[in-house]
């Protein structure tokens, strides 16, 4: 059975009490607490924290990268539009790292403008999705009863909705934006975070110190909020981690099929889109500049998901 | 047993009703009708046609003719662009492609995935188990959007050896990378969980008693640890399912197969409602019916599935 991390303190400290009875304060070595424990468990993993360094070199690219092109995103380079596949190739001269697209507008701009569209959307899916389902969950696993059971199966029903064509009909029906695709993908992406921390919450709710909360007179709505919630934390990282590079493929699909953000804004999805269109002429910088950033972000996502696991968590494997 | 299945129809049909509700609200909320254009037609003649199509009636009635359509006739309704083709049609002609390399791709996904993660399992830490950890990692981030570019650069530019898309009425060249694209990431997957699943079930100690019996490993291994293994794949049978279905859209799209996701994509651009919410209940339904499939054989199979 997984533990929570408030129980396997409690756990390690009791065993350590036992065990050293006799230490004096002096010969007590400096506090190491879970998370600091944790923290080790996922700097020794190495695979972690390159990834995690991956994730921030991408971050500071989307953030800075603007910074050293004379070109913007929508500016088209008119002495290279019509023949893109001789003179649009990568190069450092005339400004162009990544070269350019079918257009004659840099490529580099762009991949770095869709770079932050596609963080973005990864990061407010997830933040919708860990604040909806947290509470979605928590409140349902610890109110329990009826309330539980018609909570969930509103979860159930919605999970059963194939919610790629709901979010496309979205998007088409209400325009296409990027404020819609985060309604879209946060609509329907807490759905499983909210099971996860429902589950983990059942197990807490029975546990001496929600009930001393309770036998105080602690009101529900603080239980949850003060107790529960904190004591969630660590899956709740876990698996926002994970769900951040699956909210970037849900963007990219959809902006893979045309329907995702509109010109002059641009995404992993529609650059590959773009890219894997006009490799038929030779220009595969098209293609390959944005996949690279794509699956090496993901990758990361990935890996520093499983690190996470691991470290927070390392009964569960 | 029975008490069950009727538990889990009353779930799946309300949200079946739920799904076509949403969407035909939805198409409601759209901005302008179905027959608004950049020249506007005269009020009367407007009236007529949308008299016609029943759609100066009050939305409730709308709705149940809708429903009822769907229910009683299987009748999508008419599209909103294609003057000469209803709902039907297209999904009479566009599913039948999906279909047939969705199913190919399922289960190769399914047959492939187990047998590799098997195979990694029962060698494990040999060379054979490395790589099949390496390609479910690599996979993962190798989505059919873009296993589908790569596999056209590949086959179709560098080595053409493969047409790079179209039908042309189901020739197997046509359907070889729609399957690979389609099949690569979940095939990868499902290995990954049946060789964590193998695994641990082979560290079991009805396993170890199997052997200090003496029996042989290949009667261990079909007898006693193939069921428990691929028990739980069960339950991942529906999302699998659920995620063909939605990258079926890509394959269409990208290969231009003539697939219904093809038809899905085209008319999201043209804002033809009347098809996308055909499509998606169509799917929907499909979802919920494949999921509740999997649920009762599930229960069947399993007996320690309370009911």
């Amino acid at each position: 059975m997984r533990f929570s991390l408030a129980e396997r303190f409690s756990i390690f400290n009791g065993w350590r009490r036992t065990e050293k009875d006799a230490w004096t304060p002096q010969e007590l070595p400096a506090g190491r607490s879970l998370y600091a424990d944790a923290r080790r468990r996922f700097l020794r993993n190495k695979a972690a924290v390159c990834s995690l360094a991956v994730i921030l070199l991408v971050f500071i690219f989307s953030l800075v990268g603007q910074m050293i092109t004379p070109w913007s995103n929508e500016e088209i380079d008119w002495e290279i539009m019509g023949s893109v596949s001789d003179l649009g190739k990568p190069s450092l001269t005339n400004g162009h790292y990544f070269g350019t697209d079918d257009l004659g507008r840099d490529l580099y701009a762009r991949v770095v403008q869709g770079t932050r569209i596609s963080l973005m959307v990864g990061l407010v899916g997830t933040l919708i999705a860990v604040v909806v389902g947290t509470l979605y969950g928590a409140i349902s696993g610890y109110v329990g009863g009826r309330t539980d059971n018609i909570m969930m199966r509103i979860v159930d029903i919605l999970q059963s909705v194939p919610y790629m064509f709901v979010i496309i009909l979205l998007l088409v029906v209400f325009g296409r934006s990027v404020i819609m695709l985060f309604v879209g993908i946060g609509l329907l992406s807490w759905l499983d975070m909210s099971r996860i921390v429902r589950g983990q919450t059942l197990s807490l709710k029975n546990k001496e110190f929600v009930e001393a909360a309770r036998a105080s007179g602690v009101p529900s709505a603080v239980i949850i909020l003060r107790h529960i919630i904190p004591n969630l934390l660590g899956i709740v990282v876990v698996y926002a981690t994970l769900l951040v590079p699956n909210m970037i493929l849900t963007e990219s699909f959809i902006s893979f099929l045309g329907l995702g953000v509109q010109e002059p804004n641009t995404s992993w999805g529609a650059l590959i889109s773009e890219g894997a269109s006009s490799m038929q002429y030779g220009t595969l910088w098209q293609l390959f500049f944005p996949l690279f950033f794509f699956v090496i972000s993901l990758f990361s996502f990935f890996f520093v998901g499983d690190g996470l696991r691991d470290a927070l968590d390392p009964k569960d494997r | 047993m029975l008490s069950y299945i009727l538990r889990r129809l009353a779930v799946a049909l309300p949200t079946l009703l739920l799904l076509v509700v949403v969407s035909f609200l939805m198409m409601q909320l759209a901005p302008g009708g179905p027959f608004t254009s950049e020249r506007p037609l005269p009020p009367e003649v407007l009236a007529n046609i949308e008299a016609q199509y029943g759609l100066d009636k009050p939305l409730f009635e709308q709705m149940l003719r809708y429903i009822g359509g769907i229910l009683v006739d299987f009748d999508f309704g008419p599209s909103y662009r294609y003057k000469d083709r209803s709902v039907n049609d297209i999904i009479a002609a566009g599913f039948p492609v999906t279909l047939t390399y969705g199913s190919i791709a399922f289960v190769l996904a399914v047959v492939i995935g187990v047998s590799l993660g098997i195979a990694a399992a029962l060698n494990h830490n040999s060379w054979l188990d490395y790589f099949a950890v390496g390609i479910s990692i690599g996979a993962q981030v190798l989505p059919n959007f873009v296993m589908g570019p790569l596999l056209v650069l590949v086959f179709v530019l560098a080595l053409e050896w493969l047409p790079g898309g179209g039908w042309n009425g189901g020739k197997w060249q046509h359907i070889v990378l729609p399957v690979i694209a389609l099949s690569t990431s979940y095939m990868a997957s499902i290995a990954r969980l049946t060789r964590s699943s193998m695994l641990e079930v082979l560290h079991m100690d009805f396993i170890r008693t199997a052997r200090a019996k003496g029996l042989p490993s290949h009667y261990i291994i079909w007898r006693h640890a193939l069921k428990p293994t691929l028990m739980p794949l069960f339950s991942y049978l529906g999302p699998t399912f659920v995620a063909m279905v939605t990258g079926s859209v890509v394959i269409d799209f990208y290969f231009a197969t003539g697939g219904i996701g093809y038809f899905f994509v085209n008319s999201a651009f043209n804002r033809d409602y009347a098809v996308m919410m055909g499509i998606t209940i169509l799917f929907g339904s499909l979802t919920i019916t494949f999921n509740l499939i999997v649920d009762l054989l599930y229960a069947w199979i399993d007996p320690k599935i309370r009911y």
